[in-house]
């Protein structure tokens, strides 16, 4: 009795040791690369992104981003919807930088209608792009910071930001969802005491990004973390179709406001900032720079525009509501007002594709216009859409916690890419 | 700007006039009709010709036409930094019609044809991965074709009794609205199509 149970007992230990045996076998030879998600749900992937990462240990052997979380259909709502109409929806693209979408489409409807504005209101344009300029880096370094560890640089940033966004508020009444530039224009003048005000802060901005740089630009971690990550080279620039910092941090001079200058970019100094490695790092400082440089042309178009007191800031024919006096007395302007805002404007027959640099890239238009009250199609050309594109791409080969940092300062948001 | 288009224009004109249905300069854009089978070989040459230095892809999108027998045509927006001109190419297909793929010349095209094949429905071959990519998993049909109603076939929520997500055919609490602000003579003319008697009153009034 004993002995037979010591027998089972001897055979139990033995085929014990036998599976763990064989176990360890087949756990060595077949090791399997680790599939995770990466969001929708994740505070480094700066929205609704989700990716599939492939990993063999630590390192990244394949990404692959699933997109459109946010896709909210705006092209096929645009088809049926006035011009006029159409004009939040780009707000709504990239809601970090909201005008400089707004800009690419007032300038598509101005050319196919052949409409030119006043300068005052080409000037306003201009100072109200280079603040969102100012948004759109200050919230892509602090945050880019923050994905790499640094905590403090978004809240000395996003001070800023509030400071910025009161100005939009000043100016159209509402802080991200501005609806401020007009087809001819834009919406009102700005008040004396706004660009007093603005001039303060510019003043007084330029300190902030010193901090902000001390905080980062020499840090240990924050060089560790992006020095040599995320290289793209100048022939990958191209092969990806990128545009913005991620071309100019690889050492490519391209900068839409220079080379294809639209509005009134022409009439300002101001200098491109361009980076040598095209890695993370680089992109971070073009984007320091670009903020300094966005300042002084705030600045200039202030001194510009104190030239210009009084001047209309809409062209007042049929794409633009009569003035306000006007309809008080006039039954024709009150005609005007109502078949603008009920009909609206037709635009001529035609295609024609604008583009903007905004804050990422370039941001572009493609409008095919059937001659009615409506764009027959629109193609929105986000930068973001792009450079995500890539990242697959990039990160091969990248340890998993880079692809944050990679993330970071692509510089994605997903109202503009999901669209 | 302008001269250089020109010179271009009249580079691919004399060399590849068999390829060109039309070309014409408009809003800084030369912009190209081509014939579908060359798609690939026009391409080919923007990139790597010496005189286009066509390096950037900017845009793949597609048109619908749905009275037209050639019902698609696909528009493809390039830029040349080196000679800091764009060039719009533009081809008509038909429905069902499949295009090649221009992937292995500009990688940036990936994504751009997932996007026409998801909102169009226009398939590409030889491209390395062609599922959809901006709409739902398991979505039908193609958004951004004529035809497909702006608001959708199925809609989604949230079931508490099931605790899951639940997908039902779209209930409208008011008839989707279609303004036509145009006076009647010039209006789109939905409101004749909607009854007969109308427009025949109108003709007899005409």
């Amino acid at each position: 009795m004993f002995l037979s149970k010591v027998v089972r007992f001897k055979k139990k230990i033995k085929t014990m040791a036998n599976n763990y045996q064989n176990e360890k076998k087949t756990s060595e030879n077949s090791i399997r690369n680790f599939n995770i998600n990466f969001g929708p749900q994740h505070p480094a992937a700066h929205g609704v992104l989700r990716m599939v990462l492939e990993l063999d240990g630590e390192i990244v052997d394949r990404c692959d981003p699933h997109i459109g979380l946010l896709h909210r259909g705006t092209e096929k709502l645009m088809e049926s919807r006035t011009y006029l109409q159409n004009l939040p929806y780009f707000d709504r693209l990239d809601y970090v930088a909201p005008m400089n979408q707004e800009h690419a489409w007032c300038l598509a409807i101005e050319k196919l209608l052949n409409v030119q504005i006043s300068y005052r209101a080409s000037l306003i344009r201009v100072l109200y792009c280079e603040i969102g300029r100012v948004l759109n880096h200050l919230l892509n370094i602090t945050t880019q910071a923050m994905d790499v560890g640094a905590f403090t640089p978004i809240s000395w940033g996003f001070e800023e930001r509030e400071k910025l966004m009161v100005f939009y508020e000043r100016a159209c009444g509402a802080r991200l969802h501005a609806a401020y530039f007009r087809p001819g224009g834009v919406h009102q003048d700005l008040s004396d005491n706004l660009l007093n005000d603005i001039m303060d802060w510019s003043i007084s901005f330029p300190k902030v990004v010193n901090d902000i740089e001390e905080l980062l630009t020499e840090n240990r971690i924050f060089k560790q973390r992006n020095v040599d990550i995320g290289i793209v080279s100048k022939d990958e620039a191209f092969d990806w179709g990128f545009s913005g910092v991620m071309v100019r941090g690889s050492g490519l001079a391209w900068d839409l406001r220079r080379s294809q200058p639209y509005e009134c970019y022409n009439d300002f100094e101001f200098k491109i900032p361009i980076g040598k490695n095209g890695d993370c790092y680089d992109r971070y400082l073009c984007r320091v720079w670009e903020m300094k440089e966005s300042v002084k042309i705030v600045q200039q178009s202030i001194e510009k525009l104190s030239k210009c007191k009084g001047d209309d800031v809409l062209v007042r024919g049929k794409i633009a509501p009569p003035n306000r006096v006007d309809m008080k007395k006039s039954m024709e302007a009150l005609i005007h007002h109502f078949k603008l805002y009920t009909e609206g404007f037709h635009v001529p027959k035609g295609e024609i594709y604008v583009s903007v640099e905004a804050p990422k890239g370039e941001f572009g238009v493609f409008l095919v216009s059937d001659g009615t009250n409506k764009p027959y199609k629109v193609k929105l050309r986000s930068p973001g859409f792009l450079h995500l594109a890539a990242i697959d791409h990039i990160c091969r080969g990248h340890q998993l916690a880079d692809v944050s940092a990679i993330l970071g300062s692509l510089d994605v948001v997903f109202g503009e890419i999901d669209r | 700007m302008d001269e250089s288009l020109k010179d271009l224009n009249d580079f691919l004109l004399s060399n590849y006039s068999e390829d060109i249905i039309s070309s014409n300069i408009e809003h800084d854009h030369l912009s190209i009709c081509i014939v579908f089978s060359s798609i690939e070989s026009i391409t080919s040459i923007l990139k790597l010709n010496n005189i286009c230095k066509f390096r950037t892809l900017i845009d793949i999108t597609a048109i619908d036409f749905p009275s037209e027998e050639k019902r698609f045509t696909l528009v493809y927006h390039y830029l040349s930094m080196q000679q800091n001109i764009r060039i719009r190419l533009k081809s008509s297909i038909k429905e069902g019609q499949i295009v090649p793929s221009i992937t292995k010349l500009f990688p940036a095209a990936n994504w751009f044809e997932r996007e026409v094949f998801d909102m169009y429905g226009i398939l590409f071959s030889n491209h390395p991965d062609m599922r959809r990519i901006l709409t739902d998993y398991g979505f039908q049909g193609h958004p951004l074709r004529k035809d497909f109603p702006t608001t959708g076939y199925l809609e989604l929520r949230y079931d508490q009794e099931r605790k899951k997500v639940v997908y039902e055919p779209v209930k409208l609490t008011q008839e989707y609205r279609r303004f036509d602000f145009m006076s009647p003579w010039e209006g789109e003319g939905f409101v004749f199509e909607q009854s007969g008697e109308v427009q025949e009153e109108n003709k007899d009034n005409g």
